[in-house]
This record gives structure tokens, C-alpha cells and sequence, in this order.
């Protein structure tokens, strides 16, 4: 295994190659804490438009919301910018962290009554390995590194600065941002011969 | 008598598929500290991604990433995540069943089992003649166990109808890559796709098929700007960024490739230095071509000029390039031809053998690639040797020690066994790893010939859709349950290692056919494989000299390199990663061969009646028949079902809605199933995975039309009609 220096490292989400495999899922699903259940999500980008997905996982904000809600006091963040999940002995499972966290990420397990989320794989990247769902990803959608490193191999920007309404939020993890003007709805018959054949078709 | 022996309700109560879930022992278990951690591969696909497994008492608990080894440094697809699962099944069959009418599947002793699979191949091979006893086999196994089956074939049962699950899969590509190249296999590492500059897929669903593939394209568009065209009538995943978008109509793709190399000629962007110097059969290729028009392509494919003529321009002009195929293009009964259409692309320009320029065809399963060249094949012997070839049958009569005579000679392919079967020509059969009832074409019609046979016997792990219908059912093992070496996609051997032992009475499945060939009196031939090793020590020898040639690849030597590249003639040779260097190929004139290709439409025919195109595939979280995948709880929730794509513009021409229930009918038979409405689909055409069996088997309603070269089916076109239901 390649052990990685944590402090270089960041968490890098890139929508635009992720092939919605479920690898970081399955993989996530596997881990001792939280035995058969995902703290990483899948969603589809548009479902009404697209079959594109895109990763949904904590962005370990600098400023979590989810904590500040927290009546109980149960969320903590490390000095090292993660975000843990809840603990086990303090949450009382009101939801209150679900309703305030702006990227929909916390759950609350109803069978441990707590929440509980991506805390960046901790027991992996305290002993230099990388999160678990950037180690398998197929299509290296998620990625774990120095982030001079992605810039100079990708060309979209890696971003961590979110606007919400009025409130902007700074994140540990990066959304990279496309730079093209592709849509993610498309449609077949854009890229289809339209020249006069449409009588014939099936579909005319 | 091969017939059900209770109702497939009662059957499938008993064995299955049940989903599980959790590592045997439950969560708790799998944190504990394991026994061992075994570096070994995936058995999933045809990357073999390196995989780590931790076993805990006999049991594989769970799986680590091996980032270490270099194909995919640690990653993987669902599929190989959720494989350790399948070990501990509690489907898994643990011992010999020997199917009663009326009763349903009794347990019998190994003994008994054997007493009658020997009894019942000496009464039908003394009746009817040798080779009306078949067998059939496949290559998610070993390259050991591929060997040892073809031996076996030949030795012990001496009959001549052997084929395998390949044939579904391969047979085109390496048929096509044999008559241009000399040689079958992908002609370069994947290490030339990160030097290259132009990706073509043409049918290929890439981050589906063969996920890990997926970065190794983006990587050279990240680090080189390499550009990507995708030649499928779906807008694949991969195919949602890629820089030219060619949706072809279903079974045009001759048609396209033939099209480009003409406007590339008249550009004048190919390679004529090459071509004189290595290669022959140009010019009747391009005067073939010169009938290809833009606007008859355009009219044939449904691929606009524009499209056509930008690929042309980006294929003819590239620096580097690396053309990738699969099934897309090769289930066709015109798939060798679509084939060599794509190879002469490539040749016309001259980028093959060099770095960051080249062309694979992508395999499907787990050894697709080894498997197929070391002798379960209708048509081959070790070594991608020719079985109608005398100077081949004496050499592998030689090390076999059997006289050539004994030798028998070529014989039917899968589909062809088949129907002989249902002819009542061949009445017994033996199987191992192939799922015939799901995968082959027509399945109404397989189920008709299974239950014809006289004899039936089958190797399996689980109580798959076809073992049902056998009368001894001998439990055999899995990928992580026997020692032995695979071949991957890019051609490199690798080792399986063995984690845990087959459970139950379950045995090894080449120790099943060793005592079966003793029983036949044939042990002297095979009582000096005491382990895999030993087979494939006596493999090395017997593919010397031939085109596959794995003689200077040991165990030791695999493991050392993570892996060895076949040709490897010599212990100090290094492997062969990149074939073709120099512009040297495997012809006896060292030559590439132009083969001349002419469109031809596809063997069922659209009309009134039946107007839309059906298309088959496969889905990210299942592997082929699914006999394993549909036992993996994580995997078959996310794809439970076969669905039907079509595009809004077709749906509402029939007023269908997401999830309504739609039937599809061809003229051999129907499906019912639910509509997903997407719009990369095109529309005037629909795609269904193929999975499942019974009621849910789209090869219900595929055909049994063969490619007359590769004899591989037409699953990738067929013509139907569409209801609500
Ligand atoms: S199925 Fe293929 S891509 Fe997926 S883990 Fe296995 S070998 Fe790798």
C-alpha cells in the first residue's frame, strides 16, 4: 500500500467522471464502524433530464453547520478539519443536524437511533492510507491528494467555496468545477442524422 | 432425461438466489484480526483487477485494495468490492445431487456420483459414437483448468464437441485479429493508452464493462489532450464527455469504419510507407471502399456527415491513436467483419507496435483471454494452436503421449452443440461454468434441447438456471478455492491465489475431472497433476512454439513481475507488452493482412411488423449469466431487474411512462418487463441487460443467427416489436 502524507492530501469530487458505478458505496459499506451501511451517497445529478451522478459525501465544512445545531453537543471537529460523526454517547437523534446541513449529508441510522456520516475514512488516513472510496474509485471521480497535483493533471478548478442564499461556506473537501459550458442533458438525437429520414423511423 | 425434477418455484426455494449480505460470522466477525491476507485478482471481468482477501477460519470475511499491483493500483468496481461474499453463500452447493423425478435433488456420495457420470458417458459413447457425448465449458476459468478441460475433452472423453462460453464472447475479435495480425490478442499494454492522443470505442460501454479502463482514458485526455470519439448507439457513460459522439444504428458499424478509410485515402492520410513495407491486401481494400459514400453512410448508420467526416479527419491526421472494440461491434453475424473493418483503420495509418499507438479488443470475462487460447475452444489446441493443423496435432499428440490418430478433430461450436442436442443428435453432455439456459440466444429453444438429453452431468458452485436441469450435479469451486494463473485483457498472466478451501464435500473442479478421467481408464494421462502448477508446467510445454506462447512463464516469475506478458518464449525472456514493434506480425510472411469488408445488413430483418431495434448488454453490478452477481445482496438491489431503455420520443409514440410495464416481442418469443425512459438511447431503439433467466431473459426473444466465421451470435441486433402492457 501507498502510504500518503496526510497533511499535503485533500478530498477531490470531479461529477464530470464519475460512470455512477457504485464502487465508493460498496466499498464505504464495508468499513468496521459502520458495517453494511454507506456514509457515501450516489445521486442522480437531474433525474427528470440526465443519467448522470455524482457523489454526495461531507464536505467537512470549516464551519459546520450540522455541529452548530447540535443540541446535545455530540458533533466534533478535529483540528485537522474533519468533521466526525456524532457521538454515540451524546446524540439523541433529533435530526436537527440532518435539517441544518446544507449538502443534505447527515442521517440518522433509526436502528442505533444516531447519526452518523463520512468522517474521511479516519481510521485509513491516521495510518497514511487514502479514504476508502478514493482507493477504489473506478474513474478516479473521487480523489485523495495534493491539490497542486489534480490542478496540473485536470483541467477543471478544484473549488471549496460554496455560496448558499446570502451565506458563503468554506469546505475541507473540493468540488471540481467544470470549466466547459457542457449541460448534463443530453440527448441522443442531437448527435442523429436529422436529414428527412424521420417518416421512416419507428419513432415518427 | 435433463428435465426438471420438481416445479423452479420449489427449486429455487431450496437454492436460490438468496441474497446475502453480510461477511459469514456477520459484521462483528469481519473486524476481528484475520488468519491471512491473500493477494489474488478479481474474478469479475476481464481486467482482473489485484485484489487483496482477508480469510478468517476457512472463510473470506472480507477484501483490501491492493494498490500495490499496477493494472489498477487498489481500485475496483462494485463487483469486486462484493465478490468475497459469494464463498459463504448459503446457496453454495456442498455436495454431489443427483436430480429424482417428483422428489427434487437427493443427496448422493462422490463415489455414487462419479459410478454414474462414467457409467452414463460409456453407455451413450458405446451407443451412439464418441462424439455424441459434448462437452461444454468457460472461461471464467483458470488458464489451468482451461487447459485441463481441453485435454480432457480430447483424452478422456475423446469426443471432438468441445466448445466453451467464449464463443458468446470473443470469438470474433480473435478470428478478426487472426486473420490481420497472425496473432489473438490485444496488441498492446493499457500503459499505451496514457501516451496516446485519439481514443476510439466503438462498442464498447468502457466504464461499465471495464471500469477500471475508464481512467487510463481520462488520464491521457487529462495529461496529453488526448481527444475521444465513441462509436455506440447509446450514449454510454463514457461516452457522456467524449469529444465526438457517433450513435450508429445497431449492426452499421462496417459500414462507418468503410466510409472513414475511404475519405482518409482520398484525404491522403494514410501511411503508405507501412502499408508497402508491412502489410498487403491495401489496395483491394481501398478500391472496396471507394463505393462508400458520405451520404449513403449517413443514410445506412444514422450518423451525420458532419460526424463522419470530423472522425475521419481526426483519425486520418492523429499522431497517436488506440482503437478499443468489444461486443458492440462483435455480436453480429457479420462481427469478424466489423472487426477487421476497425483493424483496417488501424493498419491504414500505420499506428500499431509503437508507444502510444494501438488496438485491443476488450474482454468480457474474468480469463476470456487465456482461457481461449489454451484448448477449450471447438477449433484449437494449446497455444492457439490449430486443431485441423497436422504439424499442430503431432506436436500436441506428443506431449499429451497419445497417438494423433486418438486425436479427434475439429468440432461444433456452443450454439451448434446446442442444436444438435435439440436435433437428438448429441445426448449427453457434460458442463462446467457456462450457463447455457441464460446466455445462449433463444432460450426457449435451449430449454427444449436440454431436456432432450439422454445424460446430463454439471460442475457447478451453485444451483444455477441451466444446473436445474441436470441429473448429477457435482459441486465444484470458486475463483479464490484453487491455485492457478489467468490471463487478463492487455494479455498479462497473472496468479490466482488460493484463499480457502471449496466448502462442504465441495471439491476443486480439476480434481473432479481427474478422477473422472481415471474412471474412464484414462488416469495415466493425467495421474502426474498433483497440483495446478504441475498443469500448468505440462501448458508451458505444450504452447512452445505455437503463437501463445507461455513457455518462458513460470509461477515464480509471475509474482515477481506482478504479472508476465505473453509471447514469452524463454525463461530469460521478458514478456511482450507491446506487439508488433517494428512493424513485425505473426503472419508467416511477418506481414499485416488488409481484409476486404463489405457491408452487409444484419441477419433479422426490421419491417412493419417488427420496426424497432432490440440491443443487449450488460450493467456495472452484474457478471454475465449473474449466477453469482444475483446472489450478492449490495449488487442485485441496485440493479434487481432486466429494464427496458427507450427514448421519450419512442415512449410516447407508444404512450409509455417510466415504469410501465412494456412486452417485447421478436419472432422467436416475448418479455415482459418495465420501461426506463432516457434520453441517450436512440430512438429507434431499445436495450434490455441480460442477466436473468427464465421470464426474465431477454434471450427469449435474441436469435440463434451465427457469424459463419466465428459462429458467435447475434445478440447485438435483433429485430421486434413493443407493446404496453
Ligand atoms: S469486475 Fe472488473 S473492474 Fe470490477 S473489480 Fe472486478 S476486475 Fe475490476
Amino acid at each position: 500500500m501507498t502510504p500518503v502524507d496526510q497533511e499535503e492530501n485533500d478530498l477531490f469530487v470531479d461529477p464530470q467522471r464519475c460512470i455512477g458505478c457504485r464502487a465508493c458505496e460498496a466499498a464505504c459499506s464495508e468499513c468496521s464502524t459502520h458495517r453494511g451501511v454507506p456514509m457515501i451517497h450516489l445521486e442522480p445529478l437531474d433525474p427528470f433530464e440526465s443519467v448522470k451522478t455524482g457523489p454526495t459525501l461531507c464536505m467537512h465544512c470549516d464551519d459546520p453547520a450540522c455541529a452548530a445545531v447540535c443540541p446535545a453537543d455530540a458533533i466534533k471537529r478535529t483540528e485537522d478539519g474533519i468533521v466526525q460523526s456524532s457521538q454515540k454517547s451524546r446524540c439523541i437523534g433529533c435530526s436537527n443536524c440532518q435539517i441544518a446541513c446544507p449538502f443534505g449529508v447527515p442521517k440518522i441510522y433509526k436502528a442505533r437511533a444516531q447519526m452518523n456520516k463520512c468522517d474521511m475514512c479516519y481510521d485509513r488516513t491516521s495510518t497514511g492510507l487514502k479514504p476508502m472510496c478514493a482507493t477504489v474509485c473506478p474513474s478516479e471521480a473521487i480523489f485523495f491528494g495534493p491539490k497542486s497535483q489534480i490542478e496540473s493533471m485536470r483541467k477543471n478548478k478544484a473549488n471549496n467555496q460554496f455560496q448558499f442564499g446570502g451565506q458563503k461556506i468554506t469546505t475541507k473537501v473540493y468540488v471540481m468545477m467544470d470549466t466547459s459550458e457542457e449541460t448534463i442533458d443530453m440527448d441522443v438525437m442531437d448527435f442523429m442524422s436529422s436529414s428527412g429520414l424521420e417518416e421512416k423511423e419507428p419513432w415518427a | 432425461m435433463a428435465k426438471l425434477p420438481i416445479s423452479e418455484d420449489k427449486i429455487f426455494e431450496q437454492f436460490g438466489p438468496h441474497l446475502k449480505y453480510e461477511p459469514p460470522g456477520g459484521w462483528e466477525k469481519s473486524v476481528e484480526e484475520p488468519d491471512s491476507k491473500v493477494k489474488t485478482h478479481c474474478c469479475f471481468c476481464g481486467q482482473q483487477c489485484g485484489i487483496i482477501l482477508k480469510v478468517k477460519d476457512n472463510q473470506v470475511i472480507g477484501f483490501d485494495p491492493w494498490e500495490a499491483f499496477p493494472f489498477n493500483k487498489g481500485k475496483l468496481c462494485p463487483k469486486g468490492v462484493k465478490r468475497y461474499l459469494q464463498g459463504s453463500h448459503p446457496d453454495r452447493l456442498l455436495y454431489p445431487l443427483e436430480n429424482r423425478s417428483g422428489v427434487g435433488y437427493e443427496r448422493i456420495s462422490w463415489d455414487a456420483a462419479y459410478s454414474r457420470v462414467v457409467a452414463e458417458i460409456q453407455r451413450i459413447q458405446n451407443k451412439y459414437g464418441k462424439d455424441h457425448f459434448a462437452m461444454l465449458s468457460g472461461v471464467s476459468l483458470s488458464n489451468e483448468k482451461s487447459y485441463l478441460v481441453g485435454k480432457f475433452a480430447r483424452v478422456a472423453l475423446q469426443t471432438a464437441n468441445l466448445d466453451y462460453n467464449g464463443r458468446l464472447c470473443m470469438v470474433s475479435a480473435g478470428a478478426g485479429n487472426k486473420k490481420a495480425f497472425g496473432i489473438d490478442r490485444a496488441a498492446n499494454s493499457w500503459a499505451d493508452l496514457l501516451e496516446t492522443d485519439l481514443i476510439l470505442c466503438a462498442g464498447t460501454n468502457v466504464s461499465e464493462c471495464a471500469p477500471i479502463t475508464t481512467d487510463y482514458i481520462w488520464k491521457a485526455r487529462d495529461t496529453r489532450g488526448a481527444k475521444l470519439i465513441v462509436v455506440d448507439p447509446r450514449i454510454t457513460p463514457i461516452a457522456r464527455t467524449a469529444d465526438l459522439i457517433l450513435p450508429v444504428r445497431p449492426g452499421t458499424d462496417s459500414h462507418l469504419f468503410n466510409t472513414i478509410l475511404n475519405l482518409m485515402i482520398q484525404a491522403g492520410d494514410v501511411d503508405q510507407q507501412f502499408i508497402n513495407e508491412h502489410t498487403v491486401g491495401f489496395e483491394d481494400v481501398k478500391n472496396a471502399v471507394a463505393k462508400y459514400t458520405l451520404d449513403e453512410c449517413e443514410r445506412i448508420t444514422g450518423v451525420p456527415v458532419k460526424s463522419i467526416k470530423t472522425a475521419a479527419e481526426w483519425w486520418g491526421k492523429a499522431k497517436r491513436s488506440f482503437l478499443l472494440h468489444a461486443r458492440g461491434i462483435e455480436h453480429h453475424t457479420k462481427g469478424v467483419d466489423n472487426v477487421l473493418s476497425c483493424i483496417n483503420l488501424v493498419l491504414a495509418t500505420g499506428r500499431i507496435g509503437k508507444v502510444g499507438c494501438g488496438y485491443a479488443t476488450i474482454t468480457g470475462q474474468g480469463n476470456g483471454q487465456g482461457g481461449r487460447e489454451h484448448g477449450h475452444k471447438c477449433d484449437q489446441l494449446p497455444g492457439n494452436r490449430d486443431i485441423t493443423n497436422p504439424e499442430h496435432r503431432k506436436y500436441i499428440s506428443q506431449v499429451w503421449g497419445i497417438d494423433e490418430k486418438d486425436l479427434p478433430g475439429k468440432g461444433l461450436s456452443a450454439q451448434e452443440i446446442m442444436n444438435e442436442i435439440h436435433d437428438g443428435k448429441i445426448k449427453g453432455l457434460i458442463s462446467i461454468c457456462f450457463n447455457p439456459l441464460v446466455s445462449l440466444p433463444d432460450s426457449n429453444f435451449t430449454r427444449e434441447a436440454l431436456e432432450k438429453l439422454e445424460f446430463y452431468a454439471i460442475i457447478d458452485f451453485f444451483m444455477s438456471e441451466t444446473a436445474c436441469h441436470a441429473d448429477i450435479i457435482l459441486p465444484g469451486s470458486l475463483h479464490e478455492e484453487d491455485e492457478g494463473t489467468s490471463t487478463s485483457a492487455e494479455g498479462r498472466v497473472i496468479r490466482i491465489q488460493k484463499a480457502v478451501n471449496p466448502p462442504g464435500e465441495a471439491k476443486a473442479d480439476g480434481e473432479i475431472l481427474l478422477e473422472i478421467a481415471r474412471r474412464l481408464g484414462k488416469g495415466k494421462y493425467f495421474d502426474h497433476f498433483k497440483k495446478a502448477e504441475d498443469i500448468f508446467n505440462e501448458l508451458r510445454v505444450a504452447s512452445k512454439g505455437g503463437t501463445a506462447d507461455y513457455f518462458g512463464i513460470t509461477y515464480e516469475k509471475i509474482d515477481k513481475n506482478m504479472g508476465v506478458f505473453w509471447p514469452c518464449p524463454d525463461l530469460d525472456h521478458p514478456g511482450t507488452p507491446r506487439l508488433f514493434e517494428g512493424g513485425k506480425f505473426y503472419h508467416s510472411d511477418r506481414k499485416a493482412h488488409f481484409n476486404v469488408v463489405e457491408f452487409k445488413p444484419s441477419a433479422d430483418e426490421i419491417n412493419s411488423d417488427y420496426p424497432i431495434y432490440l440491443t443487449t448488454g450488460r450493467v456495472i453490478y452484474h457478471y454475465l449469466s449473474g449466477t453469482q452477481t444475483r446472489r450478492i445482496g449490495f449488487l442485485s438491489d441496485q440493479c434487481p431487474d432486466p429494464y427496458m431503455e427507450i427514448h421519450p420520443r419512442l415512449a410516447e409514440k407508444y404512450a409509455i411512462q417510466e415504469g410501465d410495464g412494456v412486452k417485447i416481442i421478436s419472432r422467436r418469443g416475448s418479455i415482459e418487463l418495465k420501461a426506463k425512459i432516457v434520453k441517450t438511447i436512440r430512438p429507434d431503439t431499445i436495450f434490455v441487460p441480460y442477466h436473468w433467466a427464465g421470464k426474465q431473459s431477454i434471450n427469449r426473444v435474441t436469435q440463434r443467427a451465427l457469424d459463419p466465421i466465428s459462429k458467435i451470435p447475434e445478440f447485438k441486433m435483433s429485430a421486434v416489436r413493443i407493446e404496453k402492457v
